[in-house]
């Protein structure tokens, strides 16, 4: 059984708001889904799954279905984290595929720039999480949690500030198009090295937005995604996988990649050079580095290498990444940059990314989120897609 | 430069049942890991089950208190403390997340010795950290 070629990413839509002080959580996940709809040219009443994760509020998505008013046959609020919507486009693909539902619907949506969130904030999750009592009194937080990881990634690998720093200067060169993009002004590797250092070896601008907003995709049947107007973007392969701290005996060095990356593209049926573009989550540029290697575009601990001197810049690297601007510049909405990643893959499939950042002949592209943390537990997804 | 350690306050953790013997030892001073006796690995942190072997057959162990930094780093932006947030291989062999205490923060580096120390929390709850050898 595959769900290779059984569904299509028929709607693509990122809210164009990065600060939402007047609307609310739930009305941003409905205007998302608004967006994705027309974008699509079906009406809600065509939606019979839907696909939510843990920033949807109310139950699961059953008050968001509630607040939307709709109708139906399959229902999924897997949460994992930031990549939770590549792992739902795979859980869609599922349902679709055993005919559980025909038009799936995912959003994606939060404040937390209005509501004053940040990367440096220790936070409780609550009484019953069996390892917060050996870990909140450490002072665990967002930023210090990825930068561990980048921490032992340069001790074992030897990779530098400066090649970290790559990652942010590719992904400002693209967002220099993005008029909606939180970040337009292009910054160079000293800036990021000058920027100050939050928590070692990780600058201000080695870490991602906060951004208010949010994005939706629709999922279609091949026969409905073929009546409708829109160019073609067929889902060839997903894959998922947690990755923890095994009891204690755990490398940091690399992430749930290098266990979806292989399935995706076993299932996907392409190789390494028939991707022609991809979204690479970068909650941190460690993330994007860790994640290049893991899924198998270059050797493990070359990442560095591999990001720096403009590599990963549109037109002149031979691996554009994030032409959206990313996470770094453009977009973080609700701290869950996974769905950003699908949109932009559909956009240069579709030929509809800016002019500047278009990939010619984007056939087939590749998005891969991690979500939660490369310090302890964080889930991966892949998904590769091609332009029918 | 030099960013000598500074204490801060540190939160209560949240204790589930069963993690009461923990936290009881470390008021002793030592520190506690959980050894499956069926598979014979240690794990941390402490749990009712060998997430190994899935054995309910698991001890509490008293642990040297020696080990080796695996990675750290030093939160500079998180309050008005900067502070060594840190993995510690254990000489049993299981990484365990702690804090780097009592030395000067720019001086820590992976690979370094560690040993044993505590610190308190507001409500007098010991936490085992790691302080250079």
């Amino acid at each position: 059984m595959s769900i290779k070629g059984k569904s299509y990413l028929v709607g693509a839509f990122e809210h164009p708001t990065r600060k939402a002080t007047d609307k609310s959580v739930a009305q941003l996940h409905a205007e998302c889904a608004k967006g994705a709809l027309e974008d699509a040219g079906l009406t809600k009443n065509d939606i019979d799954g839907y696909f939510c994760a843990g920033d949807a509020p109310g139950m699961g998505g059953i008050g968001m279905a509630n607040y939307m008013g709709l109708r139906l046959k399959h229902i999924d609020s897997t949460d994992t984290g930031g990549s939770s919507y590549l792992v739902h486009v795979g859980h869609a693909a599922q349902a679709i595929a055993t005919g559980k539902c025909n038009v799936a619907l995912i959003t994606l949506a939060g404040r937390p720039r209005s509501e004053g969130s940040s990367g440096t904030q220790v936070r409780s999750r609550g009484t019953g999480v069996p390892e917060e009592p050996f870990e909140l009194p450490y002072g665990p937080v967002t930023v210090n949690m990825y930068a561990m990881a980048a921490m032992r990634h340069m001790h074992q690998y030897g990779t530098t500030a400066e090649q970290l720093a790559w990652v942010k200067v590719a992904a400002s060169h693209h967002a220099q198009y993005n008029p909606n993009a939180m970040l337009r002004d292009v910054v160079t590797v000293q800036d990021v090295l000058d920027s100050p250092m939050v928590s070692d070896p990780l600058h201000r601008l080695d870490c991602c937005v906060v951004s208010d907003g949010g994005g939706a995709l629709i999922m279609a049947r091949p026969e409905i995604a073929k009546s409708l107007k829109r160019p073609l973007v067929k889902l060839l392969g997903a894959a998922e996988a947690p990755k923890h701290t095994m009891g204690g005996k755990f490398d940091l060095t690399f992430s749930g990649a290098a266990w979806t990356g292989p399935r995706c593209f076993e299932e996907a049926g392409v190789k390494h050079a028939d991707i022609k573009y991809a979204s690479i989550y970068d909650s941190f540029t460690i993330t994007v580095v860790m994640q290049i290697e893991d899924l198998g575009f270059c050797e493990k601990g070359q990442g560095g290498k591999f990001v720096a001197d403009g590599n990963l810049i549109a037109g002149t690297g031979k691996f554009p990444f994030n032409t959206d601007g990313g996470g770094l510049c453009n977009n973080h909405p609700a701290n869950r940059g996974g769905m950003t990643k699908v949109i932009e893959a559909v956009r240069q499939l579709r030929g509809e990314a800016h002019p500047a950042v278009q990939v010619k002949n984007c056939g087939i592209a590749l998005a891969h989120g991690t979500g939660g943390s490369l310090g302890h537990r964080h889930g991966s997804a892949t998904v590769i897609m091609e332009r029918e | 430069m030099a960013t000598p350690y500074q204490d801060r306050k540190l939160n209560d953790p949240n204790l589930n049942v069963g993690d009461e013997p923990f936290f009881e030892a470390t008021a002793q001073g030592k520190l506690l890991l959980k050894k499956c006796k069926d598979c014979g690995e240690y794990h941390y942190y402490p749990r009712g089950i060998c997430p190994y072997c899935f054995s309910t057959n698991v001890d509490w162990v008293e642990a040297k208190g020696t080990g080796t930094i695996y990675t750290y780093s030093i939160t500079r932006r998180a309050g008005p403390i900067p502070y060594c947030i840190a993995y510690v291989t254990l000489d049993e062999g299981v990484n365990m997340m702690t804090n780097i205490v009592d030395c000067d923060l720019d001086a820590i580096r992976c690979g370094q010795k560690v040993k044993l120390t505590f610190k308190a929390t507001a409500n007098g709850t010991q936490i085992p950290m790691f302080a250079p050898v």
